[in-house]
């Protein structure tokens, strides 16, 4: 398969980078090129021109800012996997792990999935869990979206048009708290049926605050509220997370549906995934 | 139309390439190194895994101009002309191949485990070649194959 024609160059900064974004409007920004460029040799995307932005030295770094650790967005998901800054941070390095095949964390990135906004990644989830900040640039400057302000749909995101991820914040755990991922995933792509990523803090037994999040089950990845607050203020033992998890992916939502998982097997998995992610997190 | 310039098994090209050249074409169809294979041609099944600057990837899913720059190891320059690489030789001694065909991305990205992985589990291997896919389902003899070849390599150091 052979995509259609397009120009390249590359970018030698973030700043070269937007210049060029604004002044090409068919451009795409390329960075792995995991999600972009099987989409362009399937005719689905079909830019003008990629800019390669791969090899900014200024997006690819990792490191530990004493209450956060900051991550570029050019970084790949094997340099997350192996960076000695993210052991703290379980859900990243166990999401990380289970992303495609070593091939593929070789060249895929971190800002390049987030971006791209796949309703089935990994990494919306565990960056909804784990309260990210993401640091985005375009022509009018510096901004910082919340993980939560980012997903916004199908496919879709908060960036600007001419605007380029650059970096991801993730809060250093408190004493006390600690986060899980785990999935239920497509055995051919190992995109996620169903991912949960869960970040859980207890105080004396009992837990004090909790996040959950789920990639694959809707058109976007999600905080599910009601796991979460059915958690705070129970003890952490294994029939508490099992009776919060019963609530996932309930309410008025949209659940996604293909020929591998129904409506009604996603919402099933949703809860399972949600006790195991809990479990883990909870250290049980 | 981007100029490139980069090192395949130690030897250095420069072309002028389309934009859209996929690295795999131009490894294949302007240096004739036929060895890396094109399989799903989708980046699931692995034939196309070479090496760019040392880590294993899937060359169907890269750009040529991507690769500028880098340094490029393929299946033909794992080992010296006449000479076999212990994996090489351990898929002939295990009988680690079948029709052949996802056989190059298999030893590639065995290569790039043992590189950081020398001496690894049986699950280990197994994991290690998930992106990696032979349709003979020859799985238990390209362990192994893997297996030989780091008993093989850890004898010679």
């Amino acid at each position: 398969m052979i995509p259609s024609s397009v120009d390249y160059t590359r970018a030698s900064s973030v700043g070269e980078a937007i210049r060029l974004l604004a002044e090409n409007p068919d451009a795409k920004l390329l960075a792995g090129g995991h999600s972009l460029i099987p989409a362009m040799k399937l005719r689905l995307n079909s830019p003008a021109l990629l800019i390669d932005i791969a090899r900014i030295a200024e997006l690819r770094f990792i490191e530990d800012t004493g209450n956060a650790i900051v991550i570029g967005a050019a970084s790949t998901h094997a340099d997350i996997i192996t960076n000695p800054h993210l052991k703290g941070l379980t859900a990243m390095i166990e999401a990380g792990e289970l992303i495609g095949d070593t091939q593929v964390r070789n060249m895929g990135t971190l800002g390049g999935s987030i971006a791209h906004a796949d309703p089935s990644a990994d990494w919306p989830a565990v960056l909804l869990a784990l309260e990210a900040q993401i640091k985005v640039q375009g022509a009018e400057g510096e901004r910082i979206i919340p993980a939560a302000e980012f997903f916004t749909g199908f496919f879709s995101t908060a960036l600007d048009t001419g605007e380029i991820v650059t970096e991801i914040h993730l809060p250093k755990p408190a004493a006390g708290s600690a986060s899980a991922y785990r999935k239920f995933m497509q055995p051919a792509s190992r995109f996620a049926i169903v991912g949960c990523a869960a970040s859980v803090s207890v105080e004396g037994g009992v837990i004090s605050a909790a996040n959950v999040a789920f990639t694959g089950v809707s058109d976007a990845a999600f905080l599910d509220e009601g796991v979460a607050s059915a958690l705070i203020g129970k003890p952490a033992t294994l029939e508490n997370i099992e009776a919060a998890a019963s609530a996932a992916a309930e309410g008025d939502m949209h659940i996604n549906e293909d020929h591998f998982a129904s409506q009604a097997y996603r919402k099933h998995l949703a809860k399972v995934y949600a006790k195991r992610a809990l479990a883990g997190a909870c250290g049980l | 139309m981007p100029k490139i310039s980069l090192t395949v098994n130690g030897k250095t090209h420069t072309h002028e390439v389309e934009g859209r050249l996929l690295l795999v074409h131009y490894l294949r169809d302007t240096l004739g190194l036929t060895g890396t294979h094109v399989g799903c041609d989708t980046s699931s099944c692995g034939a196309c895994t070479i090496h760019l600057d040392g880590k294993a990837i899937k060359s169907c899913s890269l750009l040529a101009a991507q690769a500028d720059g880098s340094s490029i190891t393929t299946i033909e320059g794992l080992a010296p002309d006449g000479e076999l690489h212990p994996l090489q030789e351990g898929f002939k001694e295990e009988h680690g191949l079948q029709c052949g065909f996802c056989t190059p991305g298999m030893i590639m990205c065995a290569a790039d485990l043992l590189s950081h992985n020398p001496d690894p589990s049986e699950q280990e291997i197994r994991e290690g070649l998930e992106g990696n896919i032979c349709r003979c389902t020859g799985y238990h003899n390209i362990v192994r194959a893997i297996q030989y070849a780091a008993q093989k390599s850890a004898v010679a150091v």
